[in-house]
């Protein structure tokens, strides 16, 4: 029930029963969907969509730092492993 | 970026998994609190790179399996009614009440209709203004908003033939039932992220200090409940009950307001029955008594209180509340399977017996 998708926004559209409307491409796959939630949301913003509503934007600064840290881990891990190997 | 397959390399998923083993020093049990994060641990065979060591159980966070039987046969009742159209999620199709589910209701002639947003329910009920359109409202506070964003467009367009009939859970004052329970064995929590966004996570920090529990906002990739795994981990490890961000991409501490505005203009906290589980307070939403006029429980004069369940030997309550695993449970895979359900978790798409049946036991 609560699966939510990236889509990135491409064009607003008229408001719907006053509910502000926009296009979002979900890799390559065009829907509607709603911005009520996300009044500052721009053209090329990247959001996470549910049920045809957009929650909230994704951060990309963030989804990079949660990579970095992924890649340190492994990174760290690696180094430990060849230092207890090389033991 | 794509914000998907970032966050699914195999390769990284070994390395994270190998970190997690290297700091698992006792046992440990881990509730991931998401029907889609065990569907995701499921998919992709997560708990094999896990050292035995460490236990994941599975939560509540099925919005499908926790609505009461009851409120399910209110709205197969309605859906017999001549001149009611009643639109639904597709999950909840044939999740059984106590007599019967949607499903059946359809084939014996009732209007139901599927939609994937609360948005085409209000269209439904602009295009039929002969029918009154009951919206099925299913849901924890990710889809509450959009559920309350319904409501204000129906208004907005000054219908009266759209109904919502509410059975909105919350998650926190769940995670507080389990965590009271005396025979609960839940160390930590991964938070469900997709509640968390609309959310945010301030509700988890006295949780997580009243009962001694770190918990960890967590995503729903391969790689985001790993490393919500790790950062359980080593919570756990230090001895630090506190609340962790893993999905910080899209979660932020006070989490999306407007949201949460439209949430609290349209509904109110009540108290509610989760099937299987039991009445827990404070965990439901209600339509407002200003939005009296849209609530299918007070127009049609139903009567949703009572969880008539019918008897039968499924264990979905206890595999709700992470005491047994869906294995368990002696009916699962022989008179309980997908195409004949004895419980909801077999049949929603996030489902943990679903989940076991369709990548472990089968295939």
């Amino acid at each position: 029930m609560c699966l939510a998708i990236p889509g990135r926004i491409i064009s607003f559209e008229p408001d719907e029963a006053g509910s502000k409307m926009a296009k979002a491409d979900f890799a390559g796959i065009i829907k509607k969907i709603c911005i009520d939630f996300l009044p500052d949301v721009q053209i090329g913003d990247y959001v996470l969509v549910h049920v045809g509503f957009a929650l909230n934007k994704i951060d990309e600064a963030e989804a990079l730092e949660t990579l970095n840290a992924l890649r340190e881990v492994g990174e760290a891990w690696q180094e430990a492993g060849q230092a207890s190997a090389s033991e | 970026m794509k914000y998907v397959d970032e966050f699914r390399d195999p390769e990284a998923a070994r390395r994270l998994a190998a970190a997690i083993a290297a700091r698992t020093s006792r046992p440990w049990t881990i509730m991931e609190i998401c029907g889609g994060q065990t569907h995701a641990i499921l998919k992709y065979g997560l708990e094999e790179l896990l050292p035995k060591d460490l236990t994941l159980v599975h939560g509540p966070g099925c919005p499908v399996c926790v609505t009461p039987a009851g409120i399910i046969d209110a709205a197969v009742e309605l859906a017999a009614y001549d001149d009611v159209m009643l639109v639904s999620f597709g999950d909840m199709l044939r999740v059984p009440g106590s007599r019967s589910d949607l499903l059946s209701a359809k084939a014996a002639g009732g209007d139901v209709r599927l939609v994937y947003s609360p948005l085409d329910a209000v269209k439904l009920a602009q295009a039929n203004p002969q029918k009154r359109v009951v919206f099925f409202a299913v849901g924890f506070e990710t889809t509450a908003p959009a559920n309350a964003a319904a409501v204000l467009a129906a208004k907005r367009l000054g219908l009266r033939n759209f109904f919502l009939l509410a059975a909105h859970r919350r998650v926190p004052p769940a995670m507080e039932a389990i965590l009271s329970a005396p025979s609960c064995r839940v160390q930590a929590f991964l938070a469900a992220g997709h509640v968390c966004t609309v959310m945010g996570y301030r509700e988890y920090l006295p949780i997580a200090e009243t009962y001694r529990t770190p918990v960890v906002v967590t995503g729903f990739e391969p790689l985001d409940i790993l490393q919500g795994i790790l950062q359980a981990v080593e919570l756990l490890e230090q001895g630090k009950a506190s609340v962790a961000n893993q999905y910080a991409r899209v979660v932020t501490e006070k989490g999306n307001l407007q949201a949460q505005r439209l949430m609290a203009e349209v509904f109110e906290i009540c108290d509610a029955d989760w099937r299987g589980i039991g009445r827990i307070p404070a965990s439901g939403l209600r339509l407002k008594p200003t939005y009296a006029a849209f609530d299918a429980e007070q127009v049609f004069l139903l009567k949703t209180a009572d969880d008539q369940e019918r008897q039968t030997t499924c264990l979905a309550g206890k595999v709700l509340q992470g005491l047994i695993k869906p294995s368990d449970c002696p009916a699962f895979g022989s008179v309980c399977r997908p195409e004949s359900p004895l419980g909801a978790p077999m049949v929603s798409t996030e489902g943990a017996c679903a989940a076991y049946f369709r990548y472990r036991q089968h295939g």
